[in-house]
């Protein structure tokens, strides 16, 4: 199940949670339903035999993360298993021990807000571990733009206005933090790609919503005006933008209710180079069914852009069961599925 | 954790164990999506496409380009180094190997 629990299904209904998961994306997204042929290929990865499951020889893709190499010093918070390493032999020992494709590093907040106070530390620890690792090397974190209200941060706290009524005043203040949100994204960015970043990763965009999202596009926009050369990868949040402020456009278009496919439009015209793209695991739905929708959203929003897609595949997206340590049978199955069927550039 | 590992196990290229690490320079500095970031690796490295998650052929090509080996090898470059002739063999930028470059001036 979508929260890991375990439970017996008959093939009837993997079939029929397949088929509803995916009308379900089709439905919203208004996007074409799965073919059966492809549903039918949904089942057979679903009711292989095997624990685990992988993608075919020659099928596999590059896996990037969102601070994986911090699960092995950090708490149950981050998905850790706490064993006492420094932060560069965590991100070593993933790179060689694990053979990720590319590492990262981020603050244990794993916000842009409160690592600009400590810039200069992130940055010398960016420096020293950039020197000894071999594969890609990028710098995460979340937008997290409820940090910039009252009462973390000095914007009016708009999730308190709207109850009150006071919609012009909630916009206002998401307005007015979105605009610093994009100034410390663009100031960790070019303070990190002074000493050599290899790589930006923008986590989970949008998760308070459609100024979230927006500030991190106009942040995308300036560091690439002024560090070309800066790698970016931006991902969402979820299928949807949230419409916490309901009027924000981006180059004419509404950012509120944005699906998956129309984000990717966005992050690639504000000039990222890859897109990551989040569907939320509803924890009341199967793997199946969760899987089959999150594979239909995808497919669409790998057909829309030029630049790759990578699926996020952590704990409660993209049908990974929500919970701290997500089932492997579960995992596995996920991941096959959303590199065969649905055509992902990444993970 | 687990997840993360249960990811690279089941999709990943394998990182500097194959030729993962370089697929992700393709994608992350050209946009390029999977397929043509694979060809232009492969056609780089004079291999079969099939060959760039083949350990026993991407081992040596590793060694012999002296683009780092997964496993450690007194002498044999890593890190930095490494990055330095990746960047030459992909005809990129990696502004790691970039700033290095310039600190020898």
């Amino acid at each position: 199940m979508g929260d890991g629990e375990r439970v017996w299904m008959t093939p009837e209904e993997v079939r029929a949670d397949i088929r509803d998961g995916s009308a379900d994306a089709a439905r919203r997204g208004k996007i074409p339903e799965l073919s059966d042929e492809e549903q039918e290929r949904i089942f057979a990865i679903q009711a292989d035999p095997s624990r685990i499951v992988s993608v075919e020889p020659g099928q596999e893709v590059i896996v990037t993360d969102d601070g994986c190499s911090m699960s092995f010093y950090s708490g149950q918070d981050g998905g850790g298993v706490g064993v006492p390493l420094s932060r560069m032999q965590a991100a070593l020992t993933y790179e060689r021990a694990c053979g990720a494709d590319t590492t990262s590093l981020g603050h244990s907040d794993y916000s842009y807000k409160p690592v600009k106070s400590i810039i200069n530390f992130e940055a010398n620890e960016y420096y020293n571990i950039s020197q000894v690792s071999t594969a890609p090397f990028f710098y995460g974190a979340q937008p997290n733009l409820g940090l910039y209200f009252q009462p973390d941060g000095p914007c009016p706290n708009a999730a308190e206005l709207m109850p009150l009524g006071k919609i012009d005043e909630a916009r206002a203040s998401q307005e007015r933090a979105a605009d610093y949100l994009t100034d410390d994204l663009v100031f960790v960015g070019k303070k990190l790609a002074e000493v050599g970043l290899e790589g930006l990763n923008f986590d989970t965009c949008g998760s308070a919503g459609d100024a979230d999202f927006l500030a991190a596009l106009r942040a995308v926009e300036k560091l690439k005006k002024a560090v070309p050369d800066l790698p970016i990868l931006m991902g969402g949040s979820g299928e949807f933008v949230i419409g916490m402020h309901g009027e924000l456009e981006y180059n004419g278009k509404r950012l509120a209710g944005m699906y998956t496919f129309d984000q990717a439009k966005a992050v690639e015209a504000a000039g990222a180079d890859i897109y990551g793209m989040a569907v939320n695991t509803v924890t009341t739905e199967s793997v199946p069914w969760n899987l089959a929708r999150a594979v239909t959203y995808l497919k669409a929003t790998v057909e829309a852009v030029d630049i790759p897609v990578h699926a996020n595949v952590g704990m409660g997206v993209c049908g990974v069961p929500m919970m701290e340590q997500p089932p492997i049978d579960s995992v596995t199955r996920v991941s096959k599925t959303l590199v065969q069927l649905g055509k992902a550039d990444g993970l | 954790m687990g997840m993360s590992i249960a990811h690279i196990m089941a999709s990943c290229m394998g990182g500097i164990r194959t030729a993962g690490d370089l697929v992700a320079w393709m994608q992350m500095t050209r946009k390029m999506k999977i397929q043509e970031a694979k060809a232009y690796v492969a056609k780089k490295l004079g291999i079969e496409l099939i060959d760039l998650t083949n350990e026993e052929v991407m081992r040596d090509i590793r060694k012999d380009l002296k683009i780092g080996t997964v496993t450690s090898i007194a002498g044999g470059p890593k890190g930095i180094l490494a990055k330095k002739k990746i960047a030459e063999l992909l005809d990129i930028n990696i502004r790691s190997v970039d700033l290095f470059k310039s600190q020898f001036d």
